[in-house]
């Protein structure tokens, strides 16, 4: 099993994510996340997936999400060339006494602390899946209450753009 | 000085210059968003769909009363609505239409919706939805038909405003008429047909997802040519794809100008002549035993339009275990999904076959072989091939019962009636002799459910076929089980004088299970007896049922009625004709390999091959066992 992202352009149409769910589920392919927003071209949005399978299967992904009416384009991206990033909000149990270790952590991390009370901190993270394990691993002796993850965010680094070719409404 | 426009106009009528004529663009006619569905379908040049009213799409019947273009035949069940629709497109090549109500009537449609999706049949149904107001709220009639049909169509629409009509109803057409063809669902709610606005044709398609055909790379051409040239034992494996694309001409010219032997898979019976010497006729689990083993001996295969389904390959890891493979499709995904492709080719099958002879009479052109007649360069291929037509001919044996042998009643119907006639079947033993013992020699002579095996296909599709080709004569050669499922439509058939002839092979069972049973479960025939044949209740009453539903009924039971019985239905045109064959519930399909297995264990007929355990052979046996000589002769067509 090897795991890849998928970069989808896709139409914003009602719909549209049943479709690409539907398809995934359909065809036995394991989805690792999905995470989905509107892109900078106005009526398009972008999926970010990721799916644990192996060279083959992912050539009948890619083949089949393209079949979609509404899908434009996919591109994989590869991780050594590309900005791989996932939000991670997660609750911590304090006292008096874990704080400041907590907070050490944090800063480690380079993380923030985006709400407090007495009993708990909330601290979000931007960052790779490395930093957000670890981050993790070293929260959890504290206790965790919570945690959201986003899924993973790609982006191509260099100028090019996926939208590149497409025409602008 | 122009005259002063108030209103912007479209650039195409705006004014060059100063001096020229100005004319006003005429208002866009109003319509409400019924009559936008009806006028869209007129001008998509539409002339039938089949449906049946009811609340949620009540709108759309008002105008359909008005027009003159479009005749629309009301069924008896949407299955047959959407069967029909879907036999109308096989016969035909156009788009079918089938129209139905909100929950229970759309649902109806699913069948023939998935059936048209395993099938590639360009299909476009169009379904009422409840007011967008109640959606989601478990109204009355409500089913959330989008999303029940988005694994089996193409794409599907929901249009909640009139002015979306025409544009989505268009778009529907299109995708489900190019490239790869399907079903497309438009689901209109009753608020968008009840409201009105300015209907605007035409319509721009905003689809910039869809790309439905690619250019035909030149290299892989040239690449498939040169492995054909060198090939000593090719095939070309035959696919549905090739009737979709309206590509057997171009497939004639490819066989002919290469020489290769030509196996046309249960999809694609008539896409090549029967009675060219090149056809080695259909693969698989029924196939003959020249086209499976062709397959297995092949060193080079050359798909086209065919998509490597089990029941042709068998166990696909030992499926033409030697050949390298050629894979031309007009959809990216097929190629590669079930068979890794040394040269895969992404086109049109038409276009290809064109481009694939132009290429390989290139390539060969300074060969010793090419001057001489084109099999000469297979000769060996040939001479093992042709071994095997002359040892293992399709052929059956007679029944040990008194009762008629169903073979022979589906040979005598493709004889007499000829290949100009259309042939639809259900599913099953009738469907495996359908394909077996009738000759094709046009495309879209035969239709049937391949894919999804859907039984009740016959009937319907035979009314759309007819409704299609009304010069034609139009078969459904149906088994006494799927004949139960969809039998209502002769009502449709009767008062709408599409007089259709249906020929029931009454074994009084579901006889492809339960020839299963007899061969897999030790003849233990669990609810697969129907009490329709002889010696039983004969409920229903075949004839008595024709009879009451207006058409001809006729029972046959000895041999030497079969013709005039068969000459009479032919005769017969002021009403559907339905004959009862009562033939006998022994007969079985063969060749056969079990399910589940290679190839090579292709048996010709029963026990003239390795014994099997249960429904599975055991892995690993040796796939170049030879077949075994025969202890029963079987008859000769």
């Amino acid at each position: 099993m090897s795991t890849h992202v998928l970069s989808l352009l896709v139409e914003d149409k009602p719909g549209l994510l049943t479709r690409v769910a539907g398809l995934f589920a359909r065809r036995g392919f394991n989805i690792g996340s999905l995470a989905v927003g509107p892109c900078e071209v106005p009526g398009m949005s972008r999926i970010t997936a990721v799916v644990d399978v192996e060279e083959l299967p992912l050539e009948q992904v890619t083949k089949q999400l393209n079949k979609l009416v509404n899908v434009i384009k996919i591109v994989e991206l590869e991780p050594t060339a590309s900005v791989l990033h996932e939000h991670v909000l997660v609750k911590v149990k304090v006292d008096a006494a874990t704080r400041p270790q907590v907070l050490e952590i944090v800063e480690l991390f380079r993380a923030a602390v985006v709400d407090v009370t007495q009993e708990a901190l909330v601290i979000e993270l931007v960052a790779g899946a490395q930093r957000t394990a670890g981050l993790l691993k070293m929260l959890e002796p504290y206790g965790i209450r919570e945690l959201a993850q986003s899924g993973l965010l790609a982006m191509g680094r260099g100028p090019k753009s996926i939208t590149e070719r497409i025409p602008r409404p | 000085m122009s005259t002063p426009i108030s209103t912007p106009l479209p650039s195409a009528v705006r004014p060059r210059g100063a001096g020229e004529h100005v004319t006003r663009a005429p208002e866009p006619e109003v319509l409400t968003g019924a009559q936008a569905v009806v006028r869209t379908l007129e001008l998509l040049g539409v002339t039938d769909v089949f449906g049946l009213p009811g609340g949620a799409i009540l709108p759309v019947y008002d105008p359909l009363l008005d027009t003159d273009k479009i005749r629309h035949i009301l069924v008896r069940h949407e299955q047959g609505a959407g069967h029909a629709a879907e036999g109308y497109a096989a016969a035909s090549g156009r788009v079918g239409v089938a129209i139905a109500t909100s929950g229970p009537g759309a649902t109806n449609l699913v069948t023939a919706i998935a059936d048209a999706y395993m099938d590639s049949v360009p299909l476009l149904a169009i379904t009422g939805q409840v007011f967008s107001t109640l959606m989601g709220t478990d109204a009355f009639q409500e089913a959330d038909i989008v999303g029940i049909t988005m694994p089996i169509t193409k794409h599907s629409f929901l249009v909640t405003r009139p002015e979306e009509i025409p544009a989505a109803i268009a778009s529907a057409h299109h995708i489900a008429s190019t490239g790869r063809p399907g079903p497309v669902l438009v689901d209109i709610t009753k608020d968008a047909q009840q409201a009105s606005a300015p209907f605007v044709w035409p319509v721009k398609l905003d689809l910039p997802g869809y790309r439905p055909t690619a250019k035909v790379h030149g290299k892989q051409v040239q690449a498939a040519a040169q492995m054909l040239a060198a090939a000593k034992k090719p095939v070309l494996y035959v696919g549905g794809g090739v009737i979709r694309a309206q590509g057997s001409a171009e497939l004639l010219e490819l066989a002919e100008v290469t020489g290769a032997p030509v196996v046309t898979t249960l999809m694609a019976r008539g896409a090549f002549p029967d009675s060219h010497p090149a056809n080695l006729g259909m693969p698989g689990m029924h196939g003959t035993v020249p086209a499976v083993l062709a397959l297995q001996e092949a060193d080079v295969l050359v798909a086209i339009g065919a998509r490597f389904d089990d029941r042709v390959t068998g166990k696909a890891s030992l499926f033409a275990p030697k050949a390298k493979v050629v894979h031309i499709d007009i959809d990216p995904a097929e190629i590669g999904k079930i068979r890794h492709a040394e040269v895969p080719i992404v086109g049109d099958a038409k276009e290809v076959c064109a481009e694939l002879a132009a290429a390989f009479r290139e390539v060969t052109a300074g060969d010793p072989h090419a001057s001489g007649a084109p099999a000469d360069r297979y000769a060996e291929w040939w001479t093992y091939l042709q071994g095997l037509q002359a040892e293992f001919p399709l052929g059956y044996a007679p029944t040990t019962d008194g009762h008629l042998s169903p073979q022979y009643v589906i040979e005598r119907i493709g004889a007499i009636s000829g290949p100009e006639a259309v042939f639809a079947s259900g599913v099953g033993q009738h469907q495996m002799w359908a394909a077996q013992f009738i000759r094709y020699e046009r495309p879209n002579s035969w239709l049937n459910s391949g894919g999804a095996g859907t039984m009740g296909y016959a009937v319907p599709a035979a009314m759309g076929a007819k409704v299609a080709q009304p010069d034609r004569l139009v078969w459904a050669i149906d088994g006494d089980g799927c004949f139960q499922m969809t039998n209502q439509e002769l009502a449709t058939c009767t008062l709408n004088e599409i007089p259709i002839k249906v020929a029931i092979i009454n074994n009084s069972s579901l006889g492809m299970v339960r020839q299963w049973q007899t061969l897999f479960y030790d003849g233990r025939y669990s609810n697969t007896h129907l009490n329709t044949g002889h010696g039983t209740k004969r409920i229903p009453d075949f004839v008595k049922l024709a009879e009451a539903y207006g058409a001809l009924g006729i029972r046959v039971e000895r041999e030497e009625d079969v013709d005039d019985a068969i000459r009479l239905a032919i005769e017969t045109n002021d009403r559907p004709v339905v004959i009862d064959f009562v033939v006998s519930a022994d007969a079985m399909v063969w060749p056969m390999v079990p399910q589940g297995v290679s190839n090579s264990y292709v048996q010709y007929a029963r026990d003239h091959a390795p014994s099997w355990e249960g429904d599975e052979a055991p892995d690993g046996q040796d796939p170049d066992l030879v077949i075994p000589p025969l202890e029963e002769e079987p008859r000769k067509r």
